[in-house]
Formats: structure tokens, C-alpha cells, sequence
């Protein structure tokens, strides 16, 4: 006995199998991983998902189509307007109705904000993953500004339910469109002092760059989508490829790296809080007269067909696909493609060869929410 | 007022019948009374609801509640049969993609099917690996890119599930739709190959609709856990979920179900 245990080594060199999640504070949320480790190395990894799965396309089956937005908002709950956006104009597809161009405006403009503070939550918590703690408080102190016009706006901070089909239920409050504009001068300001902190930082470097590099071949057979594709350097948004609302008549630009590793994936992010700013500077500057309700049959009611529809949620395309039969005042089919999940299931590939320490960093640059991920 | 007499006589002839008998009585008296009562009472509500003259609102809630009682056998609205799928517009030109296809693969597409903008390319389970590949790879199409994979549920139809297969061209900026027909128990061809993306989509699809997918690398259960019994998106799944019973004797718990379904509609 003392011989055997003598003759094997005093290290065990085998591959070690651990579980991270799902309650882990970097996983933002329910997220489980498990880990095939070679020493600190990842050799393989499973993600485990579905444990916030509410069963949200069945529930949709059983309401009625205007009671389905406030279902969407629990879906990416940081980001619930954008959510709202994408099954309102999916109906409006399906139904062929037009909305008003000041519904459409305000519609760009509430889901550009949701953007940014979205954004906001992603740079804070990416951060903190990875130890920047001061990040986090700056970030949702901006993100804490949105959320107060959101509340102006529709009443709610986080699940607004603040479309309807065919355009908006509330016309912007008198003076919002000024405190709008403040917030954008305030967050001009604020975006260069999170560069400061980070995008010369040398840790910062060290932590991110040429971490979890993904070619754009590999992003666009994985499904990649939103910031994770366009940091490898594919030309896609859907703002620009199939416009919505009013994307078409504003001008924007896309960011878009060239290494399709971590820290081009934050420049990009970064981009974008700047091109949020310059899109809602534009739609406030034009925002037109004019009613926010578009003419909708007071049943609605599809015609049979089906219908599929995306929008650039803040994580990357958000996709309806919608089945009417045409007899039912609820949709026979709602299936969303969740913008998350697609992304998610690009983690594998990118921590394979990475320490454990940097599947933390990986977790947080493809800016999951597990609320979306399992539905 | 008839009936008076009749209670007077037995109360005379014994007084130990008298209060079974003094019942029947009673209770028609009160049936008589309640006769009368009933659409006066129901007047003020028919009055409250239609503003207009009481003369005409009497008879009106009576005739109404009338045919209430009477157990409407109201049968439930028929299931769909399946999707429209409606055919292209003649006048409307098809895109290159879509002629090529034809020219490519007589044959092997079943149909197509235009609404709302979107295109559907209808397939069977066999000819889904050819035209995806044609789809993915030609230079009219290039869809490069899968956008979701999704199903429905058709129950009532021999081949019950629509597979449904998104796609994106990132390089010519289109959008098609392959539909695939399986029946329960028929497996349909993974693109996983062509696609790596589908690798998780798939696997919800089986997940929820326990369509199988030939060639998938990692079949397995992706939202619901591991042991779970039945596909949650199919169609006579119950919304609200098994629960112990149907695990445990699902003949007993449809039963129960019926009872309730038939207690609610009285």
C-alpha cells in the first residue's frame, strides 16, 4: 500500500473536470460551464443552459397578440424596449401595417438609449469580471440616467411594455426630448473617461487582447451575431442591412474590428455608445409631427401566413418568426431567436486553449443574458 | 291558489303527514312566486344596460336567459390543418437564387410559397441536404449564414412538424426559408455540416418537438433537463406543464382534465 502510493507521483496530472455555475458571480446568471482542465488550461467545455427556461414561446401561444409585449420584456431584461420593438414590427409585418414616422422616430430613439445602457451594463460587469472595479460604478451611474428617462417615458425602469402594434402608446412627455439631449452631452463627457480607464490600461491589455480570437469564417458558420460578429470584421447590422423604424433615413456608421479578439470586441461596444449618441441627436433634430398610433383593426387578427423578422437588439440580431392561422386572437406559432443564445454557443470554441481565468473575460464579451438565453 | 285546498285536507286527516305534505306546497308557492319575480328582477339590469324603454327591455332578458341553461353543445374550433404556405404571385419576379434552384434541382422542391416579402422553399426530408447545400453554396444565393431553425406543430396532419431553416446571404443581404415536412417519428437530415450554428437550434428543436435530426453530432436535451419526459412545444402538450399525475398515470390525469374541460363549459 505505502508502496503504490510511494511509486505514483505526488501530483495528479490527470485532466481535472470542474463546474463553474450555475451560481457563479461571473456567469451573469444561471450559466453553467463545465470544465476539461489540463493543468490552468481549458481543454474542452460543455455550457449548461435552461435553468430560467419559463417557457415563454408556449406561454405566447396562449395569449393574445397585444398581451405578448409584455412577455418579451422578460426575455433580455436589460434591454426590454428593443425586445418590444422586434415582435411589434414582426406583427406589423404580418399585418401589413404602417406606422406613423414620429412613432417610428421615437421608436429609434428608445431603442438607442436602450442600447447605450444596455452597453452600460455589459462594460460595467465585463469589467468587474475581469477586475476593474471602478468601471462598474461609472457605467451604472450613466445607465441610472436612462433608466430615469425610461420611467419619464412609460412609467417603468425595466420591463417597459412600451410599444404597441402599430406604433407607441404614449407620445413623448413635453421637455423629455431636452432632458434627451442633456444626456447625450452628458454621456459625450462620460465615454472618454471610460477609454481613459481601460482602453490604454496595460491589464486591460493583457486580459484582452488576442483573447478568444474568433475568424470571420468561424463567426459566420457559428451564427455569431451583433458586436462578437462584427469584431471579426463582418460587415453586418441589421440597422443597415434590412433598416426598420427609422434607421433608414439616419446615418450611422458600424464599427468593426479587425483581430475578432476580446478587446476589439469592447472597442467596438465602445463605438457604438458614440453612434447611439449621434443616431438619437439625429432622430431628435428630425423628429416629425404628427400622431404615434398607426390605423390597427380594434381586433387584431392576422391573416394566415408566417412571417420572420429581425432587429439589432444590443446583443446582435433578435429574430421573430411569427404563425398566424388566420382564426385565433393569439399567434398559432411565436419562436424568437434569441440574439444570446446564438452567441453563446460560440463560447466553446473561443475558451478551448485559454486559462480558466480568462473564461471569465470570454463570458462577458459575448454579453449574454441568461433571461434570453433560456426564455 | 289550487293547491291550498290540498294542504288543508291532509293537515285534517293527520297532523304527523303535515309537514312532509306542507313542503310540496311551499315550494310550488315559492316557484309560482319566483316565476313572476324572476324578470322583474332582472328588468333593472336590462334597463342599467340598454338605456331605452322598459316596456320593450322586460321580455328581452327573459327570452335571453332563457336558452342559457340549456347545455350548448358548442363544438371547440377545428384545429388547423397546417400552413397556408400561399403560392408566389404570378406577375411577381423570383429571384435569381430561386430560378437557378429550379434549374439546378428539377424535381426535388416540392414547392414555394411567398407572404409578406418572405420566400419559403418547400422540400422533403430527403432533397433538404441538396437544396440547403445548392442554397448555401451557389453564387446567386451564398446564404452563408443560418439565421434560426425553428418548427411547428400541425397536429391534425399526417406529417405533423414544419421544420423551418432561416437563412442569410452576408454577402447579398437576402433572406430564404427552407420548410421541411416530417411526421412524428421521422427524422429529418442535421445541417450541422454545413452550418455549424444549427448544432444548438437543432437541438431545441428536438428538445421541444422531439423531431430527430440524422448526423447531429450531440443530440441531447438543451433547455429542458436531462430526464425529462415528453417535448414541451408540441401542440397536446399542456400549457401547464405535467405535473406529478400525468408522470405518474397520464391516463388518469386526462380523465380528470375532461371533467374539468366539460364542468367549465357548463
Amino acid at each position: 500500500m505505502t508502496g503504490q502510493a510511494a511509486a505514483a507521483p505526488i501530483f495528479d496530472t490527470d485532466e481535472l473536470v470542474i463546474n463553474m455555475g450555475p451560481q457563479h458571480p461571473s456567469t451573469h446568471g444561471v450559466l453553467r460551464v463545465v470544465l476539461r482542465l489540463d493543468g490552468e488550461r481549458v481543454v474542452d467545455a460543455d455550457v449548461v443552459i435552461g435553468y430560467i427556461h419559463r417557457g415563454i414561446e408556449k406561454l405566447c401561444e396562449n395569449r393574445d397578440w397585444t398581451q405578448i409585449i409584455l412577455l418579451t420584456d422578460r426575455m433580455d431584461y436589460v434591454a426590454a424596449a428593443t425586445n418590444n420593438l422586434g415582435y411589434c414590427e414582426t406583427v406589423e409585418k404580418l399585418m401589413e401595417i404602417e406606422v406613423p414616422r414620429r412613432a417610428r422616430y421615437i421608436r429609434t430613439i428608445l431603442a438607442e438609449l436602450q442600447r447605450i445602457a444596455s452597453h452600460c451594463l455589459w462594460l460595467g460587469t465585463h469589467a468587474m469580471d475581469i477586475g476593474a472595479m471602478t468601471v462598474f460604478l461609472y457605467a451604472f451611474r450613466e445607465r441610472e440616467l436612462i433608466l430615469d428617462l425610461f420611467e419619464e417615458y412609460c412609467g417603468a425602469r425595466l420591463t417597459y411594455n412600451s410599444m404597441r402594434i402599430g406604433g407607441l402608446p404614449l407620445d413623448i412627455p413635453t421637455g423629455w426630448d431636452v432632458k434627451v439631449r442633456e444626456f447625450c452631452k452628458v454621456m459625450d463627457e462620460k465615454v472618454p473617461e471610460y477609454e481613459e480607464l481601460l482602453t490604454n490600461n496595460r491589464i486591460w491589455l493583457e486580459r484582452t487582447r488576442d483573447i478568444g480570437v474568433i475568424s470571420a469564417e468561424d463567426a459566420i458558420g457559428l451564427g455569431l451575431c451583433g458586436p462578437p460578429l462584427r469584431g471579426s470584421g463582418v460587415y453586418r447590422d441589421v440597422r443597415k442591412d434590412e433598416p426598420y423604424a427609422a434607421y433608414d433615413e439616419l446615418e450611422f456608421d458600424v464599427p468593426l474590428g479587425t483581430r475578432g479578439d476580446t478587446y476589439d470586441r469592447y472597442l467596438i461596444r465602445l463605438e457604438e455608445f458614440r453612434q447611439s449618441i449621434r443616431l438619437i441627436r439625429q432622430a431628435l433634430d428630425g423628429l416629425p409631427e404628427g400622431p404615434v398610433m398607426g390605423k390597427v383593426p380594434r381586433l387584431i387578427k392576422p391573416k394566415a401566413g408566417e412571417t420572420y423578422h429581425a432587429i439589432e437588439s444590443p446583443k446582435g440580431e433578435l429574430g421573430y418568426f411569427i404563425v398566424s392561422d388566420g382564426r385565433a386572437t393569439n399567434p398559432y406559432r411565436m419562436r424568437v431567436r434569441p440574439p444570446s443564445f446564438c452567441n453563446l454557443q460560440g463560447l466553446r470554441p473561443l475558451v478551448v486553449g485559454h486559462l480558466v481565468a480568462d473564461v471569465v473575460a470570454l463570458i462577458g464579451t459575448i454579453d449574454i443574458v441568461l433571461g434570453e438565453v433560456d426564455r | 291558489m289550487a293547491d291550498a285546498p290540498k294542504s288543508g285536507e291532509p293537515a285534517a286527516e293527520s297532523s304527523s303527514a303535515q309537514p312532509p305534505d306542507a313542503r310540496p306546497p311551499a315550494g310550488t308557492d315559492g316557484d309560482a312566486a319566483a316565476k313572476p319575480v324572476e324578470p322583474a328582477a332582472e328588468a333593472p339590469a336590462g334597463k342599467g344596460g340598454a338605456s331605452g324603454d322598459t316596456a320593450a327591455a322586460k321580455p328581452k332578458p327573459a327570452a335571453a336567459a332563457k336558452p342559457r341553461p340549456k347545455p350548448k353543445p358548442k363544438a371547440p374550433p377545428e384545429a388547423p390543418k397546417g400552413p397556408v404556405d400561399p403560392p408566389p404571385p404570378e406577375d411577381l419576379e423570383r429571384p435569381a437564387f430561386l430560378t437557378a434552384l429550379e434549374a439546378a434541382l428539377p424535381g426535388r422542391i416540392h414547392g414555394l410559397a411567398y407572404w409578406v416579402g418572405d420566400w419559403t422553399v418547400i422540400v422533403t426530408p430527403d432533397a433538404l441536404l441538396d437544396v440547403a447545400a445548392f442554397l448555401k453554396d451557389s453564387d446567386d444565393g451564398s446564404f452563408d449564414y443560418c439565421s434560426d431553425l425553428t418548427a411547428t406543430d400541425w397536429p391534425p396532419r399526417g406529417k405533423r412538424f414544419d421544420v423551418l431553416y432561416c437563412l442569410y446571404s452576408t454577402r447579398l443581404r437576402q433572406r430564404v426559408r427552407i420548410k421541411v415536412q416530417a411526421g412524428d417519428g421521422e427524422s429529418v437530415p442535421s445541417v450541422t455540416g454545413l452550418w455549424p450554428a444549427a448544432n444548438w437550434l437543432e437541438r431545441e428543436v428536438w428538445d421541444m418537438f422531439g423531431v430527430d435530426f440524422t448526423g447531429h453530432p450531440d443530440l441531447r436535451r438543451i433547455l429542458m433537463p436531462d430526464g425529462w419526459q415528453g417535448h414541451p412545444q408540441r401542440k397536446d402538450y399542456p400549457l401547464e406543464g405535467p405535473g406529478e399525475l400525468l408522470l405518474e398515470s397520464p391516463m388518469e390525469w386526462l380523465r380528470l382534465r375532461n371533467a374539468r374541460d366539460e364542468a367549465e363549459i357548463e
